[in-house]
């Protein structure tokens, strides 16, 4: 049984003959926050996806609590904001987190759903078709939608994507208390003030590779705009 | 048994409503449905050659199949907007539930399409559709569900392809064959007022290409949508 939350065991992903990952190991302890950072195209969004379950391995393995990733069993213990936003247009923004609630089994979901909706500042929208909404309004509701059945373990592909300086506020302080309840969050992003502020351990990934791996420090927080040239 | 049957309807229910709220697949398949009676009506003139009739089975399900394509381009494309599908491969939803909700969704959708067409086909084709209605209704229910179950599972498979609308129909067509043959014959005898006889085993037929279609599509799904 792995003492990790999530492991990475050499993995490797193929898109046709590129190798959009190489030999990526990494072990994500329960309970802290994690970056996984690296310039486009680097391979972060691959391996978010192979955590939940939505790739494949070419190669190596990835294990959720010491089992490999894609059963069932983990479905209901991630929650993912990714590139899409995993909504449907034509519904409302209640309408969409009750879909969502139903799909995860939850009890007593209304309440949750009023509480979720009321948390990210969509109450006065909620019965608003989302197609109607501003992408960062949309943003928020994702964020919604995948913190609503608490999952142990969350998965943010760049969650900073078109919100405003209060919705990103709103945010840090979502995961500060995911960290707080002891969930475990991986978070993939581009924006390194933020990222930086909020994260305890961090990977980065250069061109498929994992580059480096280790706690974040102070000086990364206090200068983030020489990160990438201190950590190569 | 009672989760799967709750998630089942989740996606179906979810899919209805949607799907009533733009009616972009509904409106379409309708209209080319009533477009096909009307046009083949004219082309063989069933009223003034009797004849004709017995060709009514086989040009109401042509009419209904293409419609039906309308209907299943949109069953899994409805997903890829806003990557909706990987929302639902990363939940805890079965991979069996999925395809039933949307066979569900896309049979109910097709059977409203076919009742609302039954009455314009009796008037441009002179037969009589209501005298052995519940026959009828029993080959229309069977025969729109083996060939969603059908569609269903081939609408996942081309769900991100670029050429899907025309790929969908070059899938389906040739694996639903013996159901449309079977759906041709019963309706045509129903239509015609002859007892079914001989027929059941058509009938016979169609019930077991749905139940193995269904089974299938419910066990391949995931493999499919992961693959």
């Amino acid at each position: 049984m792995s003492a990790s939350a999530i492991s990475l065991r050499g993995i490797w992903k193929f898109f046709g003959e590129y190798p959009a990952v190489r030999d990526a190991s990494l072990d994500i302890p329960a309970g802290g926050i994690v970056a996984l950072l690296g310039r486009n195209g680097a391979g972060k969004t691959t391996i978010l996806r192979m955590i939940a379950g939505l790739l494949r391995p070419s190669r190596g393995e990835v294990l959720i609590d010491g089992s490999p990733a894609g059963q069932q069993r983990h479905a209901a213990s991630i929650g993912m904001v990714g590139h899409g936003q995993w909504l449907y247009d034509d519904l409302t923004a209640r309408e969409n987190l009750h879909f969502f609630a139903r799909l995860y089994d939850l009890s007593s979901s209304s309440e949750k759903i009023d509480q979720w909706l009321e948390e990210v500042g969509l109450w006065t929208f909620r019965d608003a078709r989302v197609h109607q909404f501003s992408r960062g309004m949309r943003q928020r509701l994702t964020i919604a939608r995948a913190l609503l059945h608490a999952p142990p373990i969350l998965l943010l592909d760049e969650p900073w994507t078109s919100l405003d300086d209060r919705a990103m506020d709103l945010l840090s302080v979502l995961l500060l208390r995911a960290r707080s309840e002891n969930r475990t969050v991986v978070v993939s992003s581009h924006q390194l003030r933020e990222t930086l502020q909020i994260a305890g351990h961090l990977a980065v990934i250069d061109r498929g590779r994992l580059i480096f791996d280790g706690p974040n420090r102070d000086e990364f927080r206090e200068a983030p705009h020489n990160f990438y040239q201190r950590i190569t | 048994m009672t989760r799967f049957l709750r998630q089942t309807w989740t996606i179906a229910a979810k899919d209805l409503r949607t799907e009533l709220r733009n009616k972009e697949a509904l409106s379409a398949a309708l209209s080319f449905t009533l477009v096909v009676i009307l046009l083949f009506s004219f082309a063989f003139d069933p009223v003034s050659n009797v004849e004709v009739r017995e060709l009514s089975g086989g040009l109401l399900w042509i009419a209904y199949i293409f419609a039906g394509i309308l209907l299943l381009n949109r069953s899994f494309a409805r997903e890829s907007a806003n990557d909706c599908l990987d929302a639902l491969v990363a939940s805890p939803l079965s991979g069996g539930a999925l395809f039933l909700g949307k066979a569900v969704s896309s049979c109910l959708l097709l059977l409203v399409l076919e009742m609302a067409s039954l009455p314009l086909f009796g008037v441009f084709y002179s037969v009589n559709w209501t005298q052995n209605f519940g026959t009828l209704l029993l080959v229309l229910v069977l025969g729109s569900w083996g060939f969603t179950v059908i569609g269903t599972l081939f609408s996942a498979v081309t769900a991100n392809n670029r050429l899907r609308e025309l790929m969908l129909p070059l899938l389906v067509f040739p694996m639903t064959l013996p159901a449309l043959i079977a759906c041709v014959q019963l309706t045509t005898v129903i239509l015609t007022g002859d007892p079914l006889g001989d027929s059941v085993a058509w009938l016979k037929l169609l019930f077991g290409f749905d139940v193995i279609f269904t089974l299938l599509g419910a066990v391949l799904l995931e493999s499919v949508l992961l693959a």
